[in-house]
């Protein structure tokens, strides 16, 4: 049986974690390599790094986090932020990363998506929508959650899935950083309504959360915060997540 | 020893690469080239594959000579040979991913899309499953029967001879994710990015 998957997110800006945790044992809590291999160890189904350098300058230093991480974690590793091009996709898979994220890009020029999952194949494709409520649906926005385009956000799933994305990560702006748990219904609309998998984002705050994303459709869930501030361990959301009946590797 | 890893354009081989170099460390040798002389020489290969069916065919048909080089490591001389995902896949006579496509003919049968049942199962089947054992096969050795694989796929393959079947996986339906048949194994699933056990499984490839 397939296995619901816990994602763990990294933000990590000029080639730093940002809202790193303080283990006892890590040597250094700003290192995303080493954070990284604290949760494939401890039983992380995938890595996600998610890369908030603003300036151009230092866009280059995911690279070289990315390269390093990859020889020592033996999990999948999705990359995003700021991947703007195939050439992008390119060097970031070529560096050891298994998928790439693709916000504004997808929304610009979804040309990106259709031509990087012929290129590169649909599994390393993932489109990352920021979706926001208004009164009649919800909206996308680019640009890290900044600029409204007046797309509605289911449509623009439905669009993804047919230009070849593998899977939709979709965060809740409402939800993001109130940890207060997912947008549910936004969830189960999208996974409802597209036939590739949906990752849960924005809005974790507890165990239960995790569990009503799995509950709303969702194939995995991703969270930043309970895991950086080690409010909860990987190990222990996905004891608490088996003990509800959900399914996950253990 | 050396362990060629043949890198012929399909896509993002960078995972296999560190996997395998992780687990060689200095004992064994890893190459990753298409050099059609290197591959002859070497004591194993492993033929990586992402994107579809007919784009790795291709690209295997792109390198002058390497169908016939692989055809000879594996068929005439019958030196271990590991395909991993769409490596595997290409085994079969045909593909039907993007338009039919021939296969290398190595296992016979078919590869054909996973039945999502009408939109009931999400497709591509992404994520960890578990892989039940049924035949004895030199590459799980020390790995427990229904151990966490890591999958990522929309195609499967479905050989003519159950024999060659070492393990499946429940999704939609029983599917095929590994297969031996001599010196050929197959893994649909990616032991590179399995954690220890997958890492497990290329120790035991390398070790044959």
């Amino acid at each position: 049986m397939l296995k619901n998957r816990i994602i763990p997110c990294l933000d990590v800006k000029n080639g730093r974690v940002v809202k790193g945790i303080n283990f006892v044992d890590l040597q250094d809590a700003g290192d995303p390599v080493e954070q990284a291999k604290i949760y494939s160890d401890g039983g992380a189904d995938e890595i996600c790094f998610l890369d908030i350098t603003a300036s151009n300058e230092n866009r280059e230093t995911i690279y070289d986090v990315v390269e390093k991480t990859s020889k020592k974690c033996f999990v999948p590793l999705t990359v995003g932020g700021g991947v703007r091009s195939v050439d992008d996709i390119n060097k970031l898979l070529n560096c050891g990363a298994d998928k790439v994220s693709i916000n504004t890009a997808a929304v610009q020029n979804p040309e990106v998506v259709i031509e990087s999952s012929k290129k590169f194949g649909s599994q390393c494709i993932v489109v990352a929508i920021d979706a926001k409520r208004y009164e009649g649906g919800w909206e996308i926005f680019t640009h890290g959650g900044r600029n409204p385009t007046g797309i509605n956000a289911l449509e623009f799933a439905s669009k993804m899935e047919k230009c070849g994305a593998g899977e939709l990560l979709v965060t809740s702006m409402d939800k993001d950083g109130t940890q207060s748990g997912y947008d549910i219904e936004l969830m189960k609309k999208i996974s409802s309504s597209v036939n590739i998998p949906v990752i849960a984002s924005g809005g974790v705050g507890t165990l239960d959360h995790l569990v009503d994303g799995i509950k709303s459709g969702a194939s995995a869930v991703l969270a930043a915060s309970i895991f950086h501030y080690g409010t909860y361990s990987v190990n222990e959301a996905k004891q608490y997540l088996a003990s509800k009946d959900i399914p996950v590797r253990i | 020893m050396n362990v060629t890893i043949v890198d012929y354009n399909s896509g993002n081989i960078s995972s296999v690469i560190n996997s395998f170099k992780e687990v060689a460390k200095d004992k064994v040798n890893i190459e990753v080239t298409s050099d059609l002389n290197k591959i002859k020489s070497s004591d194993k290969v492993v033929l990586p594959g992402q994107g579809s069916f007919k784009s790795c065919v291709d690209a295997l048909y792109n390198i002058s000579g390497l169908v016939d080089t692989l055809n000879e490591f594996a068929i005439n001389i019958k030196k271990p040979l590991l395909g991993i995902c769409v490596g595997l896949q290409m085994f079969a006579d045909v593909g039907y991913e993007e338009t039919e496509t021939k296969g290398l003919g190595w296992i016979s049968g078919k590869v054909s899309k996973i039945d999502n049942q009408n939109g009931k199962y999400k497709l591509p089947h992404i994520g960890w499953n578990q892989i039940n054992i049924v035949k004895d096969s030199k590459i799980f050795n020390g790995i427990n029967n229904n151990s966490h694989m890591y999958f990522v796929h929309s195609y499967e393959f479905v050989p003519d001879d159950k024999n060659v079947i070492s393990a499946t996986t429940d999704y939609s339906s029983n599917i095929v994710c590994s297969v031996e048949k001599e010196n050929i194994f197959g893994t649909q699933f990616h032991p590179e990015k399995s954690d220890k056990t997958g890492l497990k499984i290329i120790d035991n490839f390398i070790n044959l």
